[in-house]
């Protein structure tokens, strides 16, 4: 099983770097480079070469990668094209607002998600099922705006219970905190409970189908035992797996959700430097959220080799 | 004929209908809109009447007549952007599926790689790169989506050609053109088709979703994700201006998912997909 988890580990460190280089290619697509892009109309042939350098772009594509990759792993991200400040102090702050709101979300949703999908799975085809089933398919399809339209519409305009617009600032006490970040983390709920819950019925239910489950239901012990000693202990990895995606979904989820609230995260950080084409933003903002979903992913593989009750009673 | 109409569930048909209308909105709408799409008719956030049925957005705009016309590049380039995705997944799946070894492998790990990056921050980074112009929409967003395409078509070709009609054909001699199109492909449209739907959702969601981030479709074009983004505010004073485009992107969603559930669950799309 160590053996497993070490393997896990060291796909997750390649994966990391297979990343890095892909995202690293995909800002070097421009045609033409950055420094004219900077310099723009008023490029003359010396400015160009001086601002080249400036930015190392005269060595090869390779150096520069490993230039950048050095860089990222002692914490200088470079500078910023628009206003030239450090990546680094604009980045963190705001990836640890998006961190917040991702967690706040989480801690909500993943208990209640996983709870209803039980349920869902143990009554199969009853009335709750069928009825959380239409609830859940309906959720999934709405898009994060119109929730966040909605429940802004509702809570907010016409009940002013919460304020519309979710601004967070440093050394803001947490009970100002929690409700100023509740509207956008309650949009995230609600569609990743949606979402987990259709997925966790489904990992519950394949392991319902199983021969020993129903050989527990004939020797006459009740569905309580059943599901809690016999189906979920089996069922608890493919339940963690739903529950990493997911997380990870949030993570690129409350992009848009940022957009909607004008909350200060990462999300809508990298959104502006898109817009503004600001590339070493950019560049960095997508590796942090690259290895944020490569580290979750990982952890989920291996707290189900973890969980997997044939892996931690070997034969 | 009747009896497999009857048998279609109730959600199923207000799926269809729902797909129906939206198509017919596609492919007819700026010729029904009574307005056209950048064309001033009164005030800004003019409330619903039943001359403006929806009201009027930011700039004074029949919102009625811009959801017509926003069809057109809303659904378009989502469209557009899963059928090239499926004309590139495809042929590639069922390729490393048939050959196997060595190109199996370099494809399968190719695809592993682009999808351990969440699609959105792939497209963010090719659209800082290259600006945002609805070609480079369509070709960044059907490329991402190819990678899930190319796993599923690997996968039922993989199923189907270790079945014995395959197997007969490829000891009669007959070429990989044939066993891709006369054996494989034939077999493996059920799944397939249902994918299509899916993949549709998603690349629609996506489309709306980067207009709605500003990065999508871009002015004069009207599009649903991006009148969402500039009627926002709105809502800040009771108006229910921006909850039209939003609510017609959440129907079309609903009605293709209700078709793709109905697909999936006849049992029509099982064969060789299995997830």
């Amino acid at each position: 099983m160590i053996e497993l988890i070490l393997k896990r580990v060291a796909l997750g460190i390649l994966t990391l770097l297979l990343v890095s280089a892909l995202i690293f290619a995909g800002t070097q697509l421009l045609p033409g480079d950055v420094a004219s892009a900077i310099l723009g109309q008023n490029a003359t042939p010396q400015s160009l070469a001086a601002l080249r350098q400036d930015l190392g772009l005269d060595l090869p594509a390779w150096q520069r990668y490993l230039t950048w990759l050095q860089g990222f792993a002692t914490g200088d991200l470079g500078m910023s094209l628009a206003n030239r400040q450090p990546v680094a102090d604009l980045l963190w702050p705001r990836f640890g607002n998006t961190m917040a709101l991702a967690a706040y979300a989480a801690i909500v949703s993943v208990p209640i998600a996983v709870l209803l999908g039980l349920a869902a799975a143990v009554r199969r085809g009853g009335i709750f099922d069928r009825g959380i089933n239409i609830v859940a398919l309906a959720f999934v399809s709405l898009p994060e705006y119109f929730l966040g339209l909605l429940l802004i519409l509702f809570l907010s305009v016409q009940f002013n219970l919460l304020p519309s617009l979710a601004d967070t600032y440093a050394g803001m006490s947490f009970p100002d905190w929690l409700r100023a970040t509740t509207l956008p983390a309650l949009t995230l709920v609600l569609v990743t409970v949606a979402q987990m819950m259709r997925m966790t019925r489904t990992a519950v239910l394949s392991v319902m189908d199983q021969a020993y489950v129903e050989t527990a239901f004939l020797k006459g012990l009740r569905t309580k035992r059943v599901v809690l000693r016999h189906a979920l202990p089996n069922a608890a990895a493919p339940i963690v797996n739903v529950v990493a995606f997911n997380i990870a979904y949030l993570i690129t989820g409350v992009v848009l959700v940022e957009a909607i609230f004008n909350y200060n995260g990462l999300g809508r950080f990298m959104v502006d430097a898109v817009a503004k084409r600001d590339l070493p933003l950019v560049q960095a903002a997508a590796m942090v959220f690259g290895a944020a979903y490569v580290i979750l992913n990982s952890i989920a593989d291996i707290a189900a080799i973890a969980l997997n009750p044939r892996l931690r009673h070997p034969r | 004929m009747t009896a497999k109409l009857k048998a279609i569930p109730i959600s199923a048909w207000l799926g269809l209908i729902i797909v129906t209308l939206n198509l017919f909105v596609f492919i007819l709408g700026p010729m029904l809109a009574p307005y056209g799409q950048n064309e001033i008719v009164g005030a800004p956030f003019d409330p619903p009447s039943a001359q403006f049925w929806f009201g009027l957005d930011q700039n004074g705009r029949d919102m009625f007549s811009r959801l017509l016309a926003g069809a057109q590049m809303s659904i378009g380039v989502s469209l557009a952007a899963s059928l090239i995705s499926f004309c590139i997944g495809i042929p590639l799946g069922f390729i490393a599926a048939l050959f196997g070894g060595w190109v199996d492998t370099v494809l399968s790990r190719i695809v592993d790689t682009v999808m351990c990056i969440p699609v959105l921050i792939s497209a963010l980074v090719v659209l800082q790169a290259l600006g945002s112009s609805v070609p480079v929409l369509i070709f960044t967003i059907a490329l991402l989506d190819s990678t899930r395409v190319f796993r599923l078509a690997r996968v039922v070709a993989q199923g189907i050609s270790v079945l014995e009609y395959a197997e007969t054909a490829r000891l009669r001699g007959e070429s990989l053109f044939w066993l891709i199109t006369r054996e494989i492909l034939p077999n493996a449209l059920p799944p397939l088709i249902a994918e299509f739907g899916m993949r549709f959702c998603f690349t629609f969601l996506f489309v709306a979703g980067l207009s709605f981030l500003g990065l999508g479709i871009q002015p004069p074009f009207a599009d649903w994700g991006g009148m969402v983004k500039d009627n926002q505010q709105a809502i800040l004073y009771g108006l229910y201006a921006p909850l039209f485009p939003a609510a017609a992107i959440a129907l079309l969603t609903i009605g293709v998912n209700l078709v793709v559930d109905w697909l999936l669950n006849s049992g029509a799309a099982v064969q060789g997909a299995d997830r």
